[in-house]
């Protein structure tokens, strides 16, 4: 490995580093290599700006023809892995064709970019913002550089958050009545709510909320449906009477949750869903679930 | 099958233990290294152990109380956390994300106590979480111990007055409905035990319930121990609150566990002012519950705290314990239709016990209980329930024991038909006990009414009450109770004359109701008690002569006259001789010539009709003439009369000693000391003749049956009448009649056929020795003496 490595060494080193890269918060993602990395974070509309630095190694000229940095704003199903669909793609060209004998900086700015879907990596796809740098080059191949950063995008908190209330039942043997303080939720929440049995003709054993994750891609025919379940919390041990109230608190801070999405670019969709779980002695499950939309409020450290 | 089961148990304990164990090794490691999360981590799996369903109220507490142990360690660990800087409201937030619920709760309420410890929160605000939180575990088991944990670990950090958790104005109010609240559910869920699983294990669920009955009854403790439940909040809030829970909850074992608890865990004081929504919740209960108990334990503290100090005991009439306690008593009665009459009963007895310590003064206090009692009882007829029995005698016997009179329980008009309702056994008992508690106090019954009212009491024991039912009594028992009548007619008295003579009427109406078993033993102490009467009567007319009386000795004795008859049903013939001649003589003592002369035809009568057996007749004559001898009041005709016939008696006795020794008694007759008139020398001789005959011929009938001369003794006692006489100056006694009846005795001793006999020797010898002493005596006496040779 080592041997090819070296017959294949760039003949250059590019580094990217970001104007406010001191000062910017760094989140980890994990690439496609299943590693761990972390990579600045940012926001939709904001300017992305920094600098390009290209060393030649230990003194050998580079030509080339043209460098430029790109944008890009990628989904990846993985049933076409490797097979990028850019929704976003900015370039900036750094330098004309010509030869460089020694370490040159080229500062870069997107001002003001449009990064309206946030960084994702799910099941069966990813979304992905990458600032890829690259120095073409006739024969000798290009040199490609990639540099990975997060996208998430705040919401202010919905003006309308109604609760979710709901009674259900199976006739003459189980009515509850359950109610959830909100029907949309940061990721950092709390759901609070109750739920109340109004019958119980039924030994149950326990109850559970769980949170579901409903990924959607492809779309008309071909789509692809993956759930998930990222929390299962048990809200009852036991079994309770007629006119019990059981209460529900639930922080969703330890599950890596995402806000809810919908449609992106018309290639998938992530939805959440809180499902009540009810089980009898029998191990029957009765079940209810319901949507909620989950976003990410401004963090205010 | 259940031993199988019982291993099962012990095994999964002690895997649970095992597994318990294993995490709390890894939890310490990580509170060793200050690993929060770790910590976390292995105390959620160590308390996942206690999701077990599988184990026993029995062995889960076992499992319990290591768990609980680990988690002391956890709250100190949480607690330095918290002085490292660690905000304790993110501890309180990081234990909630715990998947399963139990150990979620465990969790949050040991970071709970420290966060109230902390002060960054009020303890309300903290403790309101906490026991809403543990309404998730509705499993009655896990239910009862998580909560008992959030109770054990709060008991010091409730927001009471004059706690360092104190709070704002309501802050007693606060503690108290925390408590309250956690009682409820509790009580809730160990009520719902009862209705899950199958209905053939349910013996050995009420057996498992009762084992987690103090896990409830702790939060009651807890109430009590509240600074601030003052009598004002007991009577507004708690109580109620905890009487809400006991009546609706509709469970047996629960209502009876939990009103007892009620009542031994908060003061006495308290409960005498609340009597009355105390009691009210009685009614309510199910009719199963041993609802008498938790009363009579009630009653028993009432009745210790009234007698604990008499400051108390005004409190006790301001609220009226005794009537409310009544009516209470009377609702349950009602309401619980199927309550056994021992049930009954008792409640009757212990509010009795409650009102001979509270209201010893309000008799009609104690009747109105008996009323009631009464009529509990009525239309039942008899009781064969011995429990029932063994109450109403301790009920018969509280007032008894507490008045230490038996005057007071006469008062009480309900007492004997409470006693009726015993069956015939115990109603002789309960007789018993009153006439030992009467013999006890030696009180003497003084008026002829309480004694009226004393034999309605006893009747059990002065007559048969169920004629058809011969009694299978022991002997032995029956002259032992009738004893102890007899004793009681000695205490039927009274200095007024008039008084006790209606006493006697009253007393001789009841007894000779008894039948012939009964007279013979009460027939006596009637007898005696009149003739004492009789002899007061003399007395007093000494005193004061003239004076109109009621009562006079001529009427005495003409009761006692028909009395004595009534014996003749017996028949005991040989008693009624005894009681005629007693009479005599106290006629005698009251110069009424024609009543004693009446009472020895009567004695005549009896000796010639109904004595028969001769040793009978033996004892008999000697009393006749025992008692005609101290005769004075008769003329010369009546004497004369009375005292042919006993002499006529006396030599047709059928044995000769024995008609001898009656015929020398009968010289007694002629002879006597202080009367002048009566000292007929000529016929006492006539009697000593005829002895001696009697004698003689008692010897040669010796001589001819039995080939030896009988015995010397009857000459030696006629020796003896001789000297008797002789010295008292008959003149027909004379030097030679002695001399040759010494000599007679000498030879006859001295014969070839007589067969030695010590006693007589020494009879003979210290006879001889007397008129040896009396000569040497010097005087008068000693020259009578002097011819007499020895």
């Amino acid at each position: 490995m080592n041997f090819i490595i070296g017959a294949f060494k760039p003949a250059c080193n590019v580094s990217i580093t970001f104007s406010d890269g001191k000062s910017r918060k760094q989140v980890s993602l994990k690439n496609e290599n299943g590693q761990t990395v972390t990579v600045p974070l940012f926001h939709n509309q904001e300017t992305i700006a920094g600098k390009i630095s290209v060393e030649p190694v230990s003194g050998k000229k580079v030509e080339h023809n043209g460098i430029k940095v790109e944008l890009l704003g990628q989904i990846e199903m993985y049933f076409d892995r490797g097979n990028f669909y850019d929704f976003t793609s900015l370039v900036r060209e750094l330098d004309v064709p010509g030869e460089i004998y020694e370490r040159k900086t080229y500062p870069f700015e997107f001002s003001s970019v449009e990064m309206p879907y946030e960084t994702y990596n799910g099941a069966n796809v990813r979304l992905r913002y990458v600032l890829k740098v690259t120095i073409s080059r006739g024969y000798a191949g290009s040199v490609v550089e990639h540099q990975d950063f997060v996208v998430r995008n705040y919401t202010p908190p919905p003006s309308i958050n109604n609760s979710i209330k709901m009674e259900v039942g199976i006739e003459d043997c189980l009515h509850i009545e359950f109610e959830y303080n909100k029907g949309k939720y940061h990721l950092k929440d709390v759901i609070v709510g109750k739920i109340y049995f109004l019958l119980v003709r039924i030994k149950l054993k326990n109850m559970d909320l769980e949170i579901r994750r409903r990924e959607s891609t492809g779309s008309g025919a071909n789509t692809h449906v993956e759930t998930e379940t990222l929390a299962k919390f048990e809200l009852m041990d036991g079994a309770p009477v007629r006119g019990e109230s059981i209460p529900i608190r639930l922080f969703l801070s330890p599950y890596e949750l995402t806000p809810t999405y919908r449609n992106i670019n018309n290639k998938f969709s992530v939805k959440y869903y809180l499902n009540l779980v009810l089980v009898d002695e029998e191990d029957r499950r009765y079940f209810k679930q319901q949507e909620i939309t989950m976003y990410r409020l401004q963090e205010t450290s | 099958m259940i031993a199988g089961v019982a291993e099962d148990e012990e095994k999964w304990l002690s895997a649970g233990i095992t597994g318990l164990q294993q995490n709390a090794f890894y939890m310490h490691r990580a509170l060793d290294s200050n690993n929060l999360k770790d910590a976390l981590k292995y105390s959620a799996q160590m308390l996942s152990e206690l999701r077990t369903s599988r184990l026993s109220p029995h062995k889960y507490y076992e499992l319990y109380m290591r768990a609980f142990d680990e988690l002391r360690k956890l709250e100190m660990f949480f607690k330095e956390e918290t002085n490292r800087g660690c905000s304790i409201v993110e501890l309180y937030e990081l234990v909630q994300h715990a998947g399963n619920i139990l150990p979620r709760l465990y969790l949050l309420c040991t970071v709970g106590s420290v966060y109230i410890r902390s002060k960054e929160a009020p303890a309300k605000d903290v403790l309101k979480d906490l026991i809403e939180m543990c309404r998730g575990i509705q499993h009655p088991v896990r239910g009862l111990f998580l909560r008992s944990y959030l109770s054990q670990v709060s008991r010091d950090k409730l927001p009471d007055i004059g706690s360092e958790y104190e709070g704002d104005a309501d802050t007693a109010m606060d503690a108290v409905e925390f408590v309250l609240q956690n009682f409820t559910e509790m009580n809730k869920l160990w009520v719902r035990m009862q209705h899950q699983g199958p209905a053939r294990d349910k013996e050995k669920r009420e057996k498992e319930r009762s084992e987690l009955r103090d896990l409830v009854g702790k939060n009651l403790h807890v109430l009590s121990q509240i600074e601030g439940v003052d009598l004002d909040m007991y009577r507004e809030t708690v109580l109620p609150r905890v009487l809400e829970q006991v009546v609706n909850c509709k469970d047996e074992i629960a209502q009876y566990y939990l009103m007892d608890c009620v009542i031994q865990v908060f003061p006495d004081e308290y409960h005498l002012q609340t009597l009355e929504t105390l009691l009210g919740a009685c009614p309510q209960l199910q009719p199963s519950v041993d609802i008498k108990t938790v009363l009579a334990g009630l009653m028993e503290r009432l009745s210790n705290y009234a007698a604990s100090s008499a400051e108390v005991l005004p409190t006790f009439f301001q609220v009226e314990a005794f009537a409310k306690l009544n009516i209470a008593i009377g609702k349950v009665i009602e309401a619980q239709d199927d309550m056994p009459i021992y049930g009954a009963v008792t409640l009757y007895a212990s509010l009795l016990t409650f009102t001979l310590h509270v209201h010893p003064d309000r008799l009609d206090y104690v009747d109105q209980i008996l009323g009631a009692c009464v009529k509990k009882l009525s239309g039942k007829g008899k009781l064969d329930d011995s429990k029932a029995t063994k109450q109403i005698v301790a009920l018969l016997s509280a007032p008894l024991e507490k008045y230490k009179d038996i005057d007071t329980a006469l008062k009480l008009s309900n007492y004997p038909h409470v006693m009726e309702y015993l069956d015939n056994g115990t109603n002789k008992e309960m007789s018993n006990v009153i006439i030992q508690s009467i013999m006890k106090n030696r009180t003497c019954i003084s008026t002829a009414e309480k004694v009226e009212a004393l034999f309605e009491l006893i009747k059990g024991l002065i007559k048969d009450i169920d004629e058809n039912l011969q009694d299978e009594l022991d002997e032995e028992d029956f002259k032992e109770e009738q004893n102890s009548v007899a004793r009681l007619i000695q205490m039927l008295y009274t200095d007024d004359t008039e008084e006790m003579m209606k006493i006697i009427h009253t007393v001789r109406k009841h007894i000779l109701t008894g039948g012939p078993k009964r007279l013979p033993f009460t027939v006596p102490p009637f007898a005696f008690s009149a003739l004492k009467l009789v002899r007061r009567l003399q007395s007093q007319n000494e005193n004061v002569s003239g004076e109109e009386v009621a009562a006079t000795p001529k009427d005495i004795f003409q009761i006692l006259m028909q009395t004595i008859e009534a014996l003749s049903s017996v028949p005991v013939p040989e008693l009624a001789l005894r009681l005629y001649l007693q009479c005599a003589e106290a006629a005698n003592d009251s110069d009424l010539e024609p009543v004693a002369y009446e009472f020895f035809t009567q004695a005549y009568i009896l000796y010639e009709e109904e004595i028969s057996d001769s040793k009978a007749q033996v004892t008999s004559i000697h009393l006749i003439i025992g008692t005609l001898q101290r005769m004075h009041v008769f003329g010369v005709e009546n004497k004369d009369t009375l005292t042919h016939k006993a002499t006529g008696y006396s030599s047709k006795l059928l044995k000769k000693p024995d008609q001898c020794r009656a015929v020398y008694a009968c010289s007694h007759l002629f002879w006597l000391d202080e009367h002048n008139d009566m000292k007929d020398g000529e016929r006492v001789m006539l009697c000593l003749k005829r002895a001696l005959r009697i004698a003689n011929a008692a010897q040669q009938m010796a001589n001819a049956t039995r080939g030896s001369s009988g015995s010397v003794v009857l000459f030696i006692e006629i020796l003896n009448k001789y000297l008797y006489f002789y010295e008292k100056g008959v003149s027909q006694i004379t030097i030679d009649l002695i001399q040759s009846l010494i000599e007679l005795v000498k030879q006859e001793m001295s014969g070839e056929n007589t067969t030695p006999e010590p006693a007589t020797d020494a009879f003979f010898a210290s006879t001889l020795r007397y008129i040896q002493f009396q000569k040497d005596k010097g005087g008068v006496v000693a020259e009578k003496y002097k011819p007499i040779k020895v």
